[in-house]
């Protein structure tokens, strides 16, 4: 064990706990400020149940979200400091970017959105509840933009010392692979939230719970799948025709393809085999021809760059990569599959005594979660052994100081202690779930801070009393 | 340019963790003075007095670190692998610290626990800073840009002072703002806190002050040739006027805002003592700011945003600061 290979581990760690929180939390949000605005457009007392527990479950996530993204705002400094001096002049304005556009602004309107239910006027709180939506996608869009320069870098200068240069802002900040990467991370949030949504009111169903309000979020969830999960697949076939173009070496492991064989005149597509790095080839292979040109290339006759156009050390670990695309696009089918079932369902006025169809959306539960770990594993994995694509190598830019222990005792606590705190957390979280939205759901705050027992639901409206006259104010 | 930016951007960093020691202290003061709550409920109405506005106070650490990624790679790089031990116990400790807020109130069983993890998580994230800035303004020597002093580098009597007196001076800012937002015996129970604190942490800033100049000759000259000491007596005299009247305030009924401000200001004080001390290094005595300093577009490209969200941003969080404006009551439940 080096400290290299021990902070990968870290790191790949770290962020995998991390990705969770955020990807689920830019759905939810979202997901919030449309039941907001439909209890402001209604003032049916559905959707004012539904927000005030859906924005317990998104405190808890946010939370969990907030101190693991605090411990990834420093590893690039502790484990990776010659990225961090090297990349720094790039990454460093990226990342203070989405601090002063987004973290902020969550945080700040989180606290106005969580306590200020009777402190600010509807309107009010319904921008706050907006513009946490908003800061979830700022986040996004920075946080994006900063890996996907690592992918696909360009504006920029290489100086004497190895150093990046930034020359050209637009270039780095809207690198070629960005869009791509922006639109299918902010479609899979989406659709991780959505199949949450969709589960648990499946679960409801099933159990003869929430029935109202279970009806509401399982035709909404399949209304925003008919439309999220076509529009993902082709966001997905673009991204691949651009990890094609920029970092063929990684399309080549996505799809185990390691030479071109003679006498074929276009690329089959593996559907499935056991990658064998020394052998540089795939055991027990199963392909059908000509698909990996049409998929891959949009033509009959198209090529992708084979594995063995590289030397071995310039190769990705194909095997991982190779099984976390098919999970992700395998469970991306079923998603599909289901939806199409609902809508089916749906026309014939079944869709919510399909015994099958809610199981189905029930285990489809975790899904987006899945499919959102398996994607980065695709992405980061299939970048090795590079971490700035083509430039960097991640063997060179970790911190040259690291002492073995230390690292080995820094990946103990952050195991042990994420075990013990994301596994209460989810714990907490599966609680919220199984109690349900609460009809008399008790507003979270009065004017006072004062605890507010269930009340009736006009309560709601009634008018703030005065301020309470803090003498020292 | 060249010159004046890596100053600016100095200036800018030291802005931006000074907000995040004096809005996030008095949090974690909350957490340090958990073992005076006399019970569950006293606790719950501690931290509900800041359950609304922490996660923003927080936010200010990673804009400080951000911040120094993107204006000093060369510092923040250093900084951090130097002293990844006292880096990793202030992150896993602001990890039980952030989640508590969130648990404790989800928590039956689980509640003494979880208000452990508040108490304990907030103590030794205060602690673990006051290690990190000792170690700092102590400095890391460099040989080829690489720092030598091995894991434990940071480790020294002066780093562990530090580490003790920023427990009690954000103990401070905590007991001063529990004043400021609650009534009755809460209230009480944080005033009689207050004036020993006082004392303590004016003995311990006595003490580091004393200690700084014979850290090495660099701080020495800083303080003592070139007339520099009329420069920068007034830092430790308006220390000195300010503790005074941070004591007066404290026992005085009715005036519940004067002990906070004037605890804020002296932690304040106490913070420009040191990292006056520190200019022009970033990493003293191997890194000055311009050696540090990232790429002139780099920081001026932050820069731009920053004077327009930097306003932005303190304008909504004092309006979220006035809408919670007030006392909170002892038995407020906001979860």
């Amino acid at each position: 064990m080096d400290a290299l290979l021990l902070s990968r581990i870290q790191f790949g760690f770290v962020i995998s706990f991390h990705i969770l929180f955020p990807a689920f939390t830019i759905g939810l949000a979202s997901w919030l400020a449309f039941l907001e605005w439909r209890w402001l457009r209604t003032g049916n007392t559905v959707w004012r149940e539904l927000y005030l527990w859906w924005l317990k479950i998104f405190a808890l996530s946010f939370g969990m979200g907030v101190v693991s993204g605090i411990v990834m705002s420093f590893q690039f400094g502790t484990n990776w400091a010659v990225l961090s001096e090297r990349a720094g002049n790039i990454l460093g304005p990226l990342l203070s970017y989405e601090v002063l556009t987004a973290f902020f602004l969550e945080a700040t309107f989180l606290g106005v959105m969580l306590f200020g239910w009777k402190r600010v006027p509807p309107k009010l709180h319904f921008m706050a509840t907006c513009l946490v939506a908003l800061g979830t996608l700022f986040s996004t869009f920075w946080i994006i933009s900063a890996n996907s320069w690592m992918q696909t870098p360009q504006g920029y200068t290489i100086d004497a010392n190895g150093v990046f240069q930034p020359a050209d802002w637009w270039a780095i900040v809207f690198n070629p692979s960005f869009p791509y990467r922006l639109a299918h991370m902010v479609l899979a949030a989406f659709l991780t939230t959505c199949f949450v949504i969709g589960g648990i009111s499946a679960w409801y169903l099933r159990h003869n719970r929430h029935v109202e309000a279970a009806r509401h979020m399982l035709r909404l969830a399949v209304v925003f799948a008919a439309i999220a999960v076509p529009a993902q697949i082709f966001a997905g076939d673009l991204h691949g025709l651009n990890v094609g173009k920029h970092q063929p070496i990684k399309l080549a492991a996505i799809e185990g393809h390691w030479r071109d064989e003679p006498g074929e005149a276009s690329t089959p597509l593996v559907l499935f085999g056991v990658p064998n790095q020394q052998a540089e080839r795939n055991d027990y292979e199963i392909k059908v021809p000509v698909l990996g040109s049409v998929i891959l290339t949009h033509s009959l006759t198209g090529r992708i760059q084979p594995l063995t156009s590289v030397p071995a050390s310039e190769r990705p670990p194909v095997l991982p990569v190779f099984y976390a695309f098919r999970v992700m696009v395998g469970l991306g089918t079923v998603m599909l599959l289901l939806t199409l079932a609902s809508l089916w369902q749906w026309r014939r006025g079944r869709l919510f005594d399909t015994p099958w169809l809610l199981r189905g959306w029930n285990a489809m539960l975790p899904s987006g979660f899945v499919c959102i770990l398996a994607g980065w594993y695709v992405v980061e994995i299939g970048r090795q052994p590079y971490v700035v694509y083509g430039l960097l190598h991640t063997r060179d830019a970790v911190t040259p100081t690291l002492a073995v222990g230390s690292v080995l005792a820094s990946l103990i606590t952050f195991a042990l202690v994420y075990a013990i705190v994301f596994g209460a957390g989810i714990w907490y979280l599966l609680q919220l779930v199984r109690k349900g939205p609460m009809p008399h759901e008790p507003a979270p705050d009065t004017h006072a801070g004062e605890k507010t027992p269930a009340r009736p639901l006009s309560a709601a409206n009634l008018p703030v009393e005065g301020q309470p006259s803090g003498e020292s104010q | 340019m060249e010159y004046w930016l890596p100053v600016a951007w100095f200036g800018v960093i030291g802005f931006g963790v000074l907000m995040y020691v004096l809005l996030d202290g008095f949090v974690l003061g909350l957490g340090i003075l958990a073992p005076f709550a006399e019970d569950e409920a006293q606790l719950d109405h501690m931290m509900n007095t800041a359950a609304p506005i922490w996660d923003g106070n927080e936010t200010w650490l990673v804009l400080g670190g951000a911040g120094l990624l993107a204006a000093f790679p060369k510092a923040y790089a250093t900084i951090l692998s130097a002293l990844y031990l006292p880096v990793l116990l202030m992150l896993i400790a602001l990890v039980f610290r952030g989640v508590a807020f969130e648990f404790r109130f989800k928590a039956h069983r689980a509640k003494p626990f979880w208000g452990a993890a508040f108490s304990l998580g907030s103590t030794f994230a205060a602690f673990a800073q006051g290690v990190i800035l000792g170690a700092v303004v102590e400095g890391m020597p460099l040989q080829e840009g690489k720092y030598m002093g091995g894991a434990f580098g940071w480790f020294s009597p002066f780093s562990m002072l530090t580490g003790v007196a920023v427990v009690f001076g954000y103990a401070l800012l905590g007991s001063t703002w529990l004043i400021l937002k609650t009534e009755g015996r809460m209230q009480l129970v944080s005033r009689t806190l207050t004036r020993p604190l006082v004392l303590v942490v004016v003995a311990f800033m006595g003490l580091v002050s004393a200690w700084l100049p014979f850290l090495d000759s660099r701080l020495m000259a800083r303080w003592f040739e070139d007339g520099n000491f009329w420069w920068l007596s007034p830092v430790p005299l308006a220390a000195l006027v300010n503790a005074w009247l941070l004591w007066r305030a404290s026992m005085r009924e009715g005036r519940d805002m004067a002990p906070f401000i004037l605890a804020l200001t002296f932690f304040a004080l106490g913070f420009a003592g040191l990292v006056l001390g520190l200019w022009p290094y970033l990493v003293p005595p191997s890194l000055t700011i311009w050696q540090a300093a990232a790429a002139t577009s780099s920081q001026m490209f932050v820069g731009v945003g920053l004077v327009v969200l930097l306003p932005a941003i303190l304008g909504y969080t004092y309006w979220s600061y006035s809408v919670f404006r007030g006392k909170v009551a002892a038995d407020a439940g906001y979860h």
